[in-house]
């Protein structure tokens, strides 16, 4: 039975080495889904299966063309692909107003992952000290921080504090994402296997030496793509710069959009800004994803990380 | 849907389009900018410079010149009053000439020492409080909550509420004839409220922003837009073939120049400048090079309100 | 502390507005996320990638820049919806590719033999899905569709920037009277605080009361 399985429908992807339907299933693990697992769900398609299959495929494909064609037409209908729509991108100084807002998104994200990244990990010793009111207070700065809307943060520095927009923005996205990079860091301090720690102490270090040299270097490898992943979080959010007005890129977006010299082309906008933030998102997505296939293909990685069950085994990288 | 081997993780990007367009966008282009229609620089009044003003007893004033230049806070996306060509950075309207003679008047050169400073309307009072600006120009109206936080200089110029119509419009000629009518103005905005309290057989469309509004107004999409006249005569100044402000001001918004509470002194000398540019023609040739556009004339400027300084 | 008694009803007002607008998403996010992880697994490739384009692109899409083209772009249509519809859309929509992802990640955790005893039965794959898997699935995915429409009840705060009725936004109307920005703030985290809780609240009882143990 589980050996017919396997057959994922003909334009699926193909699911590399598995084993067996079962334990592709069971594999999947911690967001990522088992490929092979939709093939659980239905049967290898026989004749009128896949005639059937191929009618909805038709219908899907037909209903989806209708649709983008009826997005079109509005498009056309209303003018948006006319030519005076989109001069204005032709010309040198609006596409440097545009590039200039992108660089601010740019500067606010790179000025938040760095701080977020640098409060997270002083927040992560914190929860990971040995002195009690150090781990309580870092517990209740990370929790608080995480339950309120970045928003809410972001507001608060602007209004309250009445600081310029950028430190604002930058403020509120290192504290939100400070705080979720430290519960990453430390949950990746603590995955690592307890024999390391104590092969270090037993070596004679210090708990300091321990941390820097053995634990954090590990843990880093291995939360890497969770790390980049909350890091495409904050590239998201440096688009809430937005709401207090700071010069970032959909504000760039909207003062030519409502432009009259322009012919206010809000949809050819919409397009253009949408395109490039979204794939920039994607992009750094795409990065966490590779980064993360490439620790998975590791040796050296597989071995850590299946060590504590092999009571015998110490040789890392004796099992593939 | 392109990528025929969308994988399954969900995450395969296709980064090929933005890069192309990026590449696009950097690579090639026109000099410069759309032109722009509306006031033109080249037609805009000189303000003579008052190179012996000193103004020792105001902050705001000594700040200013230590600094060597003013900071003034305007609006950005306000046609006709206070608007930024996005390309060429510069702005122009009858807020900013009143900005520029205001600053010549304390001194200071509205083309080398003054610098502009884009502040929405959410921000005005924080932005004067804190000092990020030393006055603020930008269809500000004067009012009681408002005068708790700010001080007020002016008014520069009484707005009222008003309807802005196409041009071949024929039955729609002021506040009594909006039965039925779409009428659009910003969400959320007081011209929207009055709208809905004060003349409820119109039918109301609130949008984001006037532009969404002056966009469907032009394409046939609703049949007024409705706000302060000002920002009305500023679009018609872009537009006065298609566009044009009709019928009475069914509301009163005196204008007036934010600036720090405390700094009366300030406040007085601006009161003092205004009067001098009104008698001077000054204010009403800034009028006719930016809001005059439309083809609406000049109205009388009104009084200066001495009663707002103490 | 008289900012809260002396505005209550004001605060009142927006907490409800965000609530409101948290709980008219979330049914939007649900239905559209389950029909979506639906799609992903479905046996027909076109199916499939029309969940997958929407999960990629919407999870790649700041939520700010999906209400700036949903007000910037519809009204080029005529399309005038009331705002707090506009949020919904756009915050449901967002959260969708959320949901999908969670309910997807729970089917997979169902065993294989449950499928497979399914079809043996000679059920369709609608059947399978419908009847089997995704009720068995609905146990696993209790806890991450909860954090994720804790996100979405945090999000919501957007909406208030676009003119929709909700909590953050009290703090404007609170500091044109005059009170104290800090002491206002002070209450809307509160009421966030509050939400939140109470969502992941319900969620413990429903994982308490269905949940698999893990």
């Amino acid at each position: 039975m589980t050996t017919r399985s396997p057959a994922t429908p003909p334009s699926g992807p193909k699911p590399s080495g598995k084993p067996s339907g079962l334990a592709t299933l069971l594999r999947g693990r911690g967001g990522q889904p088992a490929p092979g697992a939709a093939s659980a769900l239905y049967d290898i398609p026989g004749p009128r299966a896949r005639a059937r299959h191929l009618v909805y495929g038709l219908l899907t494909t037909a209903a989806l063309a209708v649709l983008l064609a009826g997005v079109f037409y509005l498009l056309t209908d209303t003018g948006q692909f006319a030519h005076v729509k989109w001069r204005p991108f032709a010309y040198e100084g609006v596409q440097e107003l545009l590039l200039g807002g992108l660089g601010n998104t740019l500067k606010a994200f790179a000025m938040a992952a760095v701080l977020a990244l640098a409060l997270g990990a002083v927040l992560a010793a914190g929860r990971l000290s040995d002195h009690r009111p150090v781990r309580w207070v870092s517990t209740l700065l990370v929790e608080f921080f995480r339950a309120m809307p970045v928003l809410v943060m972001i507001f608060f520095v602007f209004v309250a504090l009445r600081v310029q927009a950028l430190p604002a923005l930058v403020t509120g996205l290192t504290l939100y994402n400070g705080s979720v990079l430290a519960e990453v860091f430390r949950s990746g301090v603590q995955s690592v296997d307890r024999g390391q720690r104590e092969a270090a102490y037993a070596l004679g270090m210090r708990k300091t030496q321990v941390m820097v040299h053995v634990l954090v270097p590990q843990a880093v490898r291995a939360m890497m793509p969770t790390i980049i992943s909350q890091l495409v979080v904050a590239l998201k959010d440096t688009s809430l710069g937005f709401l207090i007005t700071y010069e970032e890129f959909l504000h760039a977006g909207r003062l030519i959009a409502i432009n009259m010299d322009y012919t206010m082309p809000f949809i050819p906008v919409v397009i253009v800004v949408s395109a490039i933030y979204i794939g920039l998102c994607m992009l750094l997505s795409w990065f966490a994803n590779w980064v993360a296939r490439r620790e998975r293909g590791n040796l050296k990685n597989e071995a850590v990380a299946v060590a504590p069950a092999q009571a015998g085994s110490t040789m890392p990288g004796a099992r593939p | 849907m392109r990528t025929p081997t969308a994988s399954r993780t969900g995450a395969r990007p296709a980064r090929g389009p933005a890069l192309v367009l990026l590449l696009a966008l950097a690579a090639c282009g026109a000099p410069g900018s759309p032109p722009a229609r509306g006031p033109q620089p080249a037609r805009l009044p000189h303000y003579a410079v008052d190179r012996d003003f000193s103004l020792p007893s105001s902050p705001t004033w000594r700040a200013a010149r230590q600094r060597g230049h003013l900071v003034i806070g305007v609006k950005e996306d306000q046609p006709g009053m206070g608007e930024k060509n996005p390309a060429t950075g510069t702005y122009t309207g009858f807020d900013i000439e009143i900005a520029k003679m205001m600053a010549a008047s304390l001194g200071f050169d509205p083309h080398r020492q003054v610098e502009y400073k884009a502040i929405a309307s959410a921000n005005r009072e924080t932005s004067l409080q804190n000092g990020q600006v030393d006055y603020y120009v930008g269809t500000y109206t004067i009012n009681g909550g408002r005068r708790k936080l700010v001080g007020f200089a002016g008014p520069y110029y009484i707005a009222g509420q008003r309807l802005l119509v196409r041009t071949d419009e024929k039955h729609l000629k002021g506040p009594q004839d909006m039965a039925g009518k779409k009428i659009c103005s910003a969400v959320g905005s007081t011209p929207l409220q009055r709208i809905q309290s004060d003349y409820p057989r119109a039918r109301p469309v609130a949008y984001d922003s006037y532009a969404i509004c002056v966009d469907n107004l032009l394409n046939n999409q609703v049949d007024a837009v409705t706000t302060d006249d000002t920002i009305l005569l500023g679009y018609a100044a872009k537009d006065p073939a298609h566009l044009k402000v009709v019928g009475r001001a069914f509301s009163k918004e005196p204008y007036g120049i934010g600036v720090p509470r405390t700094d009366r002194a300030f406040a007085r000398a601006l009161d003092d400048a205004l009067t001098g540019r009104e008698r001077s023609g000054d204010w009403k040739r800034a009028y006719d090079a930016t809001l005059g556009l439309s083809g609406t004339p000049a109205p009388r400027p009104p009084r200066v309100d001495r009663s707002l300084t103490g | 502390m008289d900012v809260l008694t002396n505005n209550f009803s004001l605060y009142g007002e927006g907490f409800l507005g965000t609530v409101r607008l948290t709980v008219y998403s979330s049914l939007l996010a649900l239905a559209l996320g389950v029909v979506m992880a639906g799609f992903r697994v479905a046996p027909v490739a076109a199916l499939r990638a029309v969940g997958t384009t929407w999960v990629t692109v919407l999870r790649n899409t700041p939520l700010t820049l999906l209400f700036f083209a949903m007000l910037l772009g519809l009204p080029r249509f005529g399309v005038a919806l009331p705002f707090e519809l506009f949020a919904v859309l756009a915050l449901g929509c967002y959260t969708s590719a959320f949901i999908c992802e969670a309910v997807r990640s729970g089917i997979n955790t169902v065993p294989l033999g449950q499928g497979e005893a399914a079809r043996s039965l000679g059920m369709t794959f609608g059947q399978t899905l419908g009847t089997i898997v995704l009720p068995q699935a609905f146990r696993t995915v209790i806890a991450p569709i909860g954090s994720t429409l804790i996100a979405l009840a945090k999000n919501s705060a957007i909406a208030g920037s676009f003119s929709v009725v909700e909590l953050l936004s009290t703090y404007k109307t609170l500091s044109e009277n005059g009170y104290s920005v800090v002491w206002s703030f002070v209450w809307i985290a509160l009421g966030y605080l509050i939400l939140t809780l109470a969502i992941s609240g319900l969620f413990h009882l429903m994982e308490r009361r269905w949940g698999v143990a893990r």
